[in-house]
């Protein structure tokens, strides 16, 4: 099928796209348009006005401010992945970047496009709940800073409102605590059945955050052991407490081999 | 909006395979339909229209995206290539000779789209490994000819464009 029709509005400033939110109360974001053209080609989506931003300058770069690390809502999935900064800083970020869709799809799909559509299965909303990640989101009203553990609200819902543009997130740096990531997927750049990054303290404290399992992102503080068994343990009743969607059983199993995987991952300091 | 009313079209220039184009677009028509329809490039095969197959994948600016994941609209200003462009005038690359030498091939419909991702690959790499070209591959989808054929073809390209480099 083909989209429906619609009004086409290019952006080229922070302002006029806020204006124009504000102005269309039934318009709708264009970012890189990997997931929302999908849905306005099955007619899924509908929107009658697009006000595309791919073309405001400023929003596809990193940079490092006050010990964080700053990144534009505008920046490339691939690029996210190849970026040196990102690498040295993140290496966890860009590990996990390189894991959404393939080639074609990274070269287009935009950061800020990933954390508002939300889908379950992504990789970058939990990466940025794993890595304490503030989101800086723009209305005409001003400025609006949001923790990405506040952001995510359940099955693609997220806090932000129709009139609000995420601009930039920022993640502060590493504190010693080492990060994991893994995920099993059914082919390379399929979404994920089931994945997680992890977070190991310079003591035995750290969290695990899944996706792919539930509704969002679920993040759960652990206490790391260093015996398997007891591992294994405190990771079941760590997954125990979250509500797994269907397939649960095998799910469930998934879930727990990967936080196996990104914790032993953390632990040999290859993200 | 009722869908029988006329929409007001766009003329926007595109250019592909270096050429300059001049082409009255709605908005809402897709990269891959201007490029099959309107300008009559019809090696950008389209099947999915959901990003999955690969088989719509065309190069904008030297990467690989597809071209039913975009409005046309939106590809004023870039530089596109499709198959089309991939040879200047008759001849194949050594890539497409490759493709044909290797039985990397049979009803032809992925091909343009694996060409295209590979050639970005290799002008990326001129010298991938067999896991790096089947990590940039995995977004195109073939169904008739198997894969290993279409890695050798490109692992063969990538030698044929070595040694004459080396030569060179
Ligand atoms: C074949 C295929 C495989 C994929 N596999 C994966 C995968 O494995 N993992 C994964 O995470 N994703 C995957 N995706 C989705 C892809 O990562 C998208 O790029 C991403 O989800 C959306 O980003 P976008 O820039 O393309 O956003 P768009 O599609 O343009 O927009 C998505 C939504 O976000 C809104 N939006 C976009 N930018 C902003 C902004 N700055 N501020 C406010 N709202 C905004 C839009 O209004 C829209 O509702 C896949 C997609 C395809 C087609
Ligand atoms: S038609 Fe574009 S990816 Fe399948
Ligand atoms: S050659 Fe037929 S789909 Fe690949």
């Amino acid at each position: 099928m083909k989209p429906a029709v619609f009004s086409y509005h290019k952006s080229t400033s922070v302002e006029e796209a806020v204006e124009w939110l504000e102005q269309h109360p039934e318009g709708k974001i264009l970012a890189g348009g990997q997931s929302l053209i999908p849905l306005m080609n099955f007619r899924l989506s509908r929107p009658e006005e697009l006000l595309d931003i791919t073309g405001i300058p400023q929003l596809d770069t990193v940079s490092q401010t006050d010990g964080r690390l700053v990144l534009g809502g505008l920046i490339r999935h691939q690029a996210l992945a190849e970026h040196e900064q990102v690498r040295r800083a993140a290496p966890v970020l860009a590990e996990a970047a390189s894991h959404v869709g393939h080639w074609a799809i990274r070269n287009r799909g935009t950061l800020g496009g990933s954390l508002v559509h939300a889908d379950p299965a992504a990789e970058l909303p939990a990466a940025m709940v794993a890595l304490d990640a503030t989101f800086e989101l723009v209305s005409r009203a001003g400025v609006r800073e949001v923790p990405a553990r506040d952001f995510y609200l359940g099955f693609l819902t997220t806090d932000i409102m129709q009139t609000e543009l995420l601009t930039r997130v920022s993640i502060p740096s590493a504190d010693g605590t080492a990060f994991g990531f893994a995920e099993v997927a059914r082919r390379p750049g399929d979404f994920a059945l089931a994945g997680c990054f992890v977070e190991v303290g310079q003591d035995t404290s750290g969290a695990i955050t899944w996706f792919g399992i539930s509704g969002g992102p679920e993040r759960r503080e652990i206490t790391w052991s260093s015996d398997a068994q007891e591992r294994a343990e405190a990771i079941l009743e760590q997954l125990d407490t979250v509500d797994i969607l269907d397939e649960e059983a095998y799910r469930h199993h998934v879930a727990q081999v990967v936080a196996e995987e990104a914790y032993r991952k953390a632990v040999r300091g290859i993200a | 909006m009722n869908e029988l009313t006329t929409v007001e079209k766009v003329t926007i220039t595109l250019r592909v395979n270096g050429e300059e184009r001049a082409v009255s677009v709605e908005p809402r028509w897709l990269l891959s339909d201007v490029l099959r329809h309107e300008l009559g490039l019809v090696g950008t095969h389209v099947s999915c229209e959901q990003g999955v197959c690969g088989s719509c994948t065309v190069l904008m600016d030297g990467q690989p995206t597809r071209s039913c994941l975009q409005f046309a609209i939106q590809a004023a200003g870039s530089d596109i290539v499709t198959i089309e462009g991939v040879t200047h005038g008759e001849g194949l690359t050594p890539l497409q000779r490759a493709f044909a030498e290797h039985h990397a091939l049979q009803c032809g419909f992925c091909t343009p789209g694996m060409v295209l991702t590979a050639q970005a690959l290799l002008d990326k790499d001129p010298n991938p490994d067999e896991e790096s070209i089947r990590e940039a591959l995995s977004g195109n989808i073939c169904r008739c000819t198997g894969y290993q054929s279409i890695v050798d073809a490109v692992m063969a390209a990538a030698r044929t464009t070595q040694s004459r480099v080396e030569e060179d």
